[in-house]
């Protein structure tokens, strides 16, 4: 199991601000692979992730990352901080 | 070194005050502080979304680091989240060093990082609807001179 997370628009389109989810994915591109064939509004959220940014256990990562040992996964836009 | 992340107002004077006790070797304190803009002229409130957790984590290892590439006495962050009316303040930074160059440039990098790697999102709830303040390459691009 891992907690998903999601944050400012990306929690807005996909209509939670967390989940927990049962997979087997190996990356980071796997999981999103998996969430867009779930629904729409996943499809929606993660249409191009370019725009988006993720953070494996709280530390910003890249989408190829793999998941081994990895509890928190969260996606999010650009962060606008400041 | 203090990090805030926090809903609170803060009084920043009273900060930059407290942050200027006791700062042995000190010669030069900067500041910073940003405040909530009205651009358009109809900006009802700017809403800051943030991560729990991850957010002080970040700001830590991005103050952290300032601690080690410049010469710093101390260095502080406050960061607001929530809903905050035009004119608030959002956030500070204050840094102390010996001479005033090292307390300039780690103010800058501070905030050039806070901008956009600490996760904080804004929203604009303005009269004519709600938009996410959206990233600028220049914020990405400031990055690249540390």
């Amino acid at each position: 199991m891992i907690d998903v997370l999601y944050f400012a628009w990306v929690r807005e389109r996909i209509g939670l601000p967390r989940e927990r989810i049962e997979t087997r994915a190996a990356t980071v591109n796997d999981l999103v692979a998996e969430l867009i064939a779930r629904e729409d509004r996943y499809a929606a959220a993660f249409a191009d992730t370019s725009s988006l940014r993720v953070a494996l256990d709280q530390e910003l990562a890249e989408f190829d990352a793999p998941l081994a040992g990895v509890r928190e996964v969260a996606f999010f836009p650009p962060m606008t901080g400041g | 070194m203090r990090v805030a992340v926090q809903a609170e107002p803060f009084d920043f004077g009273a900060e930059a005050a407290a942050f200027t006790r006791d700062l042995p070797g000190a010669g030069a304190v900067v500041t910073f502080t940003g405040l909530v803009r009205d651009l358009s002229g109809d900006l009802a409130a700017m809403q800051i979304e943030h991560y729990p957790g991850m957010t002080e984590r970040a700001i830590a290892a991005i103050a952290g680091e300032a601690m080690t590439r410049w010469s710093l006495v101390d260095c502080l962050v406050i960061h607001r989240h929530g809903d905050l009316a035009p004119g608030e303040t959002i956030m500070m930074v204050a840094t102390a060093s010996a001479h005033r160059g090292d307390a300039f440039a780690a103010a800058e990098f501070l905030m050039d990082y806070l901008k956009s790697r600490a996760p904080f999102w804004k929203k604009e709830i303005t009269t004519s609807g709600a938009e996410w303040v959206a990233a600028k390459d220049a914020d990405e691009d400031a990055l690249k001179r540390w």
